[in-house]
């Protein structure tokens, strides 16, 4: 193990930055976010950095560390290649100040997914299947570190698509909701129209960088997008729910539950 | 004068953890102008941290199960010293509470009928935690939140409260605090205040809590006049990470003993044993044998002494530990592995195979587990009515962690998750009732604000002066070594002195920089919250000479029959501060109806 | 349908990045997934549109006592094929040019629309984005919402085409085993790639997400459908490999095209085995 960790460190704020440098010594079995708690403690008291947990379970400390997003509290020391260390904050989000960015376009998003509608409670509570909630369970374990959206280049390449779409922290709501055995609203057509499930061009760096190694683009949106299909462009699945009854609320009336 | 931006609201929940956004909920489903103001982003708040389950006496997997079995849990859980209404109110309601939770949206485990599966705990006598993996905090909050979301409960993220605010009749009134990102100061006047700050573990050197439970809410209440209790109570969560270092703490769920996980020492031997308390002794295995049948049937042998409720587990592992039959690391071994198959392991257990291979580079299906104990829980908190949540001011209401009285002085796991549905949703009422009964607008007297407001701010202004992490390392290095999960009356007295002192240094903080999300800033507005509580737990340890639940005297060893008939409340009568002076003294606990006291004489 | 009319909280935008304006801050090699895709693909168009034009040696007759035809020539249903390698009921006769070019639109199609494949070649090829943290090539950016690449929407359609073709190509599977003048029934070396073609393409069709959509992942309530439920059961596990079935069954069909190939140009005979 080397004797010293280097680490460079975007400081900055709206009106620009740049790395800086600080030397430390290294220490066994640290985290990314071990080093930065040192600097705060020992050399930058105002260096800005968003933390909770430091157990991987809040999703606070994202960052883009050597360039790729990584929670700080997981990532080892020495785990990373030889070298200096950099620490930038997430590209998609503005910035507030050093590693930290203002991720409210999230919780924007969030208000426009229509909530869970389930069928009123019958005596002694629902029944599902342990195999009918699995599928949602998966995504219910996101922990919102939003390093799905910082990464996914819709966005982060493309600023203007921000105002049409969700993104796929979003799609996994969507899907868990979609899937869910009691829900009763349909939001196919609000996904298709108003929260660009057709933009995401499945490149899977979403999964990449889930830290829950929740399967995004194939448990998520891929089965959403041929959803989507089923609703909007297979003749064959139109002509089927033409003929049968619908069951589920009109998309319309989704999209008002979402306000 | 101090420049600041002001909001109004019929109702202000200051914390977005459980309780409250179940109290925000509450509110705003009422139709009351509802804020919900939190330190950290939403959803991030420590409660996500929570693993285990929700205890509610649903009876699904135990039909047998009911509110008294739950209520006499708690009631034995926390050595007689809870409330007997919040227990009892707890009991009665939890399971309603999760069942509501069910329909926002929530996904539990269920079981093989379709219902919600619940596990096995410490201190429980059936299997009763409704649960989500080992990650049942991340799906509550998750679930309140979106339901706050689609209520539209307005939400101030990254919003510090540094204190409450009173009008002319010293009605609670309102509260200031300042926006992280920008520093900027802002007032909320609201007509009835609810506060939901949870813990106070960041005074520790080693706890499995966020920064966020630096004690906010039992310090503001305290400066506020409201009463205290049962500070000393405090609860170290026997198993905790202990190495690396820099992650020693970090909480290994009890669904890991709940799910077959025994306890070993350097030696191999399941000590816990040993351990066996008197009180527990009856419904407790006396051998590996009886203790593995229980697993699979509750009525084929008595519980594994895994399962005692956490006081007596983190006791006997510091005792182990100190014996030297640790492990390398000063802990003692969690093993799991060699006695659940790996797909077991990693399907009931997720999060905990990740976090021990993520960072400790452990594989738990392959080799046992280091813990030792963590400061986890704080019992005590303000007191408060059971039914409504108000404190002992009027305009104040207190839930979840930062309330008193409903875990005594231990709390039983998988019971601080209905703790903050159930209280959190009273407490919602309570506000919300008080709100509406409340006539003419509040007037938050403007001289607490410039006071709040100079004082906050003048670490800027100093020339020279203490290091804000300094002085926290100093304070959870005190904390850790001299009121940790074994005290003594020497050892509080000198804690008294070193608080006093870094109180005094304090007041002479200095941090550089601008106020635009400035970590040592906001460190340096945390210490008078942390310090505060930081004596409040010395003087309830100091004053409390006996060892009950979660609080432990070497030089008073055995629980007294007069202390447990008492609470010791604190207060403070001559003004609110860090630097104030606290009253301590022992009052009377609430005395138990007759038909609640037969419940713990019949020998179940 | 539309949601047109719902009224939305609209996202609000503003604010500045920060961090550096580098087009990526990574310094592993990302680059090289990128590259083998683009190689591996690039090779497989120029190696079939070079085969395809050939327009020859796709079909080992009696002649040679086997019966082994190129999965890129079948079916070979036009009257132009060589002799033997078509059927009798149904011959195309007003199509003269290379017979692969009608008939490789289905399993081309089916490839171009799928998941694995769409990843693949928008990083490889369009850049869009290279590498996960690495900038997009490109200033605008619509996804596949418009013209052309909306009809990537259709691609269960193509999943559909593709089961065809694997049957056929099952059956010439099935065929191979015949050794004409050679002992009758046995296998060769040809039978054993025929057949290896075959079950790759089974296991790339069946662990497409289409599939895996329309057998079971369209019902909410599993507990309710038990048997879609257990196929798609049956198909997740497949369709999590479903990249690695993609370039092996590529690059076997190649193989398979190539072996028959030399075959049939007489480079070399294929082996009997028993």
């Amino acid at each position: 193990m080397a004797a010293e960790v280097v680490m460079r460190v975007w400081r900055g704020d709206s009106s620009g930055g740049a790395f800086a440098e600080y030397r430390l010594p290294a220490q066994e079995g640290e985290v990314v976010l071990d080093v930065v708690h040192r600097i705060q403690a020992t050399q930058a008291g105002d260096l800005a950095c968003r933390w909770n947990c430091k157990a991987g379970k809040c999703g606070s400390c994202s960052a883009e560390i050597n360039g790729t997003p990584r929670l700080m509290c997981m990532t080892r020391m020495d785990q990373l290649p030889e070298g200096p260390v950099t620490v930038a904050p997430m590209r998609t989000f503005p910035i507030i100040r050093d590693l930290v960015t203002d991720v409210s376009f999230n919780f924007e998003v969030a208000k426009q997914v229509p909530p869970f509608a389930p069928p009123p409670r019958p005596e002694g509570g629902y029944r599902m299947a342990q195999v009918d909630i699995e599928r949602g369970q998966e995504f219910c374990k996101c922990i919102e570190c939003f390093m799905c959206q910082d990464v996914c280049h819709v966005i982060r390449d493309h600023e203007e698509n921000k105002a049409h779409y969700a993104g796929p922290r979003f799609f996994i709501r969507f899907a868990e909701l979609e899937m869910h055995p009691l829900d009763t609203n349909d939001r196919r057509e609000l996904l298709r129209q108003r929260e660009g499930l057709g933009l995401c061009n499945i490149t899977k760096c979403c999964t990449e960088v889930c830290p829950e190694h929740i399967k995004i683009t194939d448990n998520a949106i891929i089965p959403l997008k041929e959803r989507v299909v089923d609703a909007a462009y297979d003749p064959v699945a139109w002509l089927g729910r033409t003929i049968l009854r619908r069951r589920k609320a009109s998309p319309n009336e989704a999209a008002a539950h979402g306000r | 004068m101090a420049e600041y931006e002001t909001h109004d609201y019929d109702v202000i929940v200051s914390g977005a953890g459980g309780a409250g956004l179940r109290a925000a909920i509450e509110a705003k489903s009422r139709g009351l102008r509802t804020a919900l103001i939190c330190k950290s982003l939403l959803g991030k708040a420590h409660t996500v941290m929570a693993e285990g389950g929700i205890a509610a006496a649903m009876g699904n997997v135990y039909p047998e199960d009911n509110w008294q079995v739950h209520f006499r849990d708690t009631m034995r859980g926390g050595k007689m010293l809870n409330n007997w209404r919040m227990a009892q109110l707890h009991a009665q309601e939890a399971p309603e509470r999760v069942q509501e939770l069910e329909a926002w949206g929530a996904l539990f485990d269920r079981t093989a009928d379709g219902r919600i599966l619940q596990r096995d705990f410490g201190g429980h006598r059936y299997a009763r935690l409704a649960h989500v993996g080992d990650r049942t905090g991340l799906e509550m909050i998750r679930t309140l939140q979106q339901r706050a979301v689609a209520l539209d409960v307005a939400v101030f993220m990254e919003c510090k409260i540094l204190r409450l605010l009173s009008d002319a009749d010293g009605v609670i009134s309102g509260a200031v605090g300042y926006w992280r990102a920008t520093g900027d100061m802002v007032v909320f006047s609201a007509k009835a205040v609810v506060l939901a700050t949870g813990g106070v573990g960041k005074s520790w050197k080693y706890t499995s809590n966020s920064w966020e439970c630096t004690g906010d809410g039992h310090a503001m209440a305290l400066w506020a006049g409201a009463d205290l209790i049962d500070m000393e109570c405090v609860q170290f969560h026997p198993t905790g990470m202990v190495w690396p270092l820099s992650v020693r703490g970090i909480l290994v769920t009890e669904g890991v003993r709940g799910d077959g996980g025994v306890l070993r020492n350097a030696e191999g031997r399941r000590f816990m044993f040993d351990y066996v308390a008197d009180m527990f002794r009856e419904e407790t295995a006396d051998s590996e044998e009886e203790a593995d049948r229980w697993y699979a049937d509750h009525s084929a042998g008595r519980r594994p002494p895994e399962l005692l409720p956490r006081d007596e587990v983190a006791r006997a592992i510091n005792t182990e530990v100190k014996a030297g039959r640790g492990s390398p690391h000063g802990g003692v071994f969690l093993d799991i592995a060699s006695r659940r198959s790996p797909e077991y392991i990693r399907r009931r257990l997720p999060s905990m195979y990740h976090q021990f291979m993520e960072l400790a580079g452990v594989d738990i299906t392959a080799e046992p587990m280091e813990v030792g104990p963590t400061c986890h829980y704080m019992m005590g908190g303000v007191r408060v009515d059971a039914e409504t949540g108000a404190a002992t001011v009027p305009g104040l209401f207190v839930c979840g962690e930062a309330a008193g009285g409903m875990h005594g002085s231990n709390r039983l796991g998988g019971n601080s998750l209905s703790d903050l549905l159930v209280f959190g949703y009273r407490a919602g009422m309570g506000a919300s009732d008080y709100a509406e009964g409340r006539t003419g607008t509040p007037a938050p007297n403007q001289a607490e604000i410039e006071h709040t407001v100079a004082e906050a701010l003048a670490p800027f202004e100093r020339d020279d002066g203490e290091n804000p992490y300094e002085l926290h390392h100093r304070l959870q290095d005190t904390m850790q070594d001299l009121v940790g999960i074994i005290r003594t009356g020497d050892e509080l007295d000198q804690a008294l002195e070193r608080l006093d002192e870094l109180v005094f240094l304090a007041g002479k903080v200095k941090v550089t920089g601008g106020r635009a999300y400035n970590p040592a800033w906001n460190l340096a507005t945390d210490l008078p919250a942390m310090l505060t509580v930081s004596r409040c737990v010395t003087l309830g340890a100091r004053d409390r000479r006996e060892s009950r639940g979660g609080h432990t005297r070497e030089d008073y060893p055995n629980a007294d029959p007069e202390f447990g008939k008492v609470n010791l409340v604190q207060r403070q009568p001559s003004g609110g501060g860090m630097a104030e002076e606290i009253k301590i003294g022992p009052e009377p606990i609430p005395e138990m109806p007759p038909e609640l006291a037969a419940l713990f004489e019949e020998g179940h | 349908m539309s949601v047109e009319g719902a009224t939305i909280t609209p996202v609000r935008l503003g604010g500045v990045r920060g961090g550096p304006a580098a087009r990526t801050l990574r310094r592993d090699r990302w680059w090289v997934q990128p590259a083998i895709s683009a190689v591996v693909l690039t090779a497989f168009v120029v190696y079939s549109t070079w085969a395809v034009f050939v327009n020859k040696d796709y079909y080992v007759g009696a002649a040679a006592h086997r019966d082994l035809i190129s999965p890129f020539f079948s079916p070979c249903i036009t009257a132009s094929c060589v002799a033997g390698a078509h059927g009798t009921f149904l011959v195309i006769t007003w199509w003269h040019i290379t017979p692969a070019l009608l008939i490789l639109g289905g399993p081309l199609g089916f490839r171009l629309t799928c998941y694995y494949y769409r990843r693949a070649y928008y990083r490889a090829f369009w850049q869009s984005p290279p590498a996960c943290a690495v900038a997009d090539a490109h200033t605008r950016y619509t996804g596949e919402t418009r013209f052309p690449l909306i009809f990537q929407n259709i691609h269960r359609y193509f999943f559909y085409i593709g089961l065809i073709f694997n049957v056929i190509l099952t059956i010439d599977a099935v065929m191979a085993f015949r050794l004409p003048g050679d002992g009758g029934i046995g296998v060769s070396v040809g039978t054993l790639v025929l057949v290896v073609n075959a079950v790759l393409l089974w296991t790339y069709s069946l662990s497409c997400h289409a599939a895996r959509h329309l057998c079971g992942g369209h019902v909410d309530a599993f507990s309710k459908h038990p048997v879609r439920h257990r196929l798609w059961r049956l198909l997740t596990p497949l369709n999590a490999r479903h990249m690695q079935f993609a370039w092996v069954s590529l690059v076997f069909v190649a193989l398979t095209d190539l072996y028959v190939r030399l075959v049939a140009s007489g480079a070399f005979t294929d082996p009997k085995i028993f």
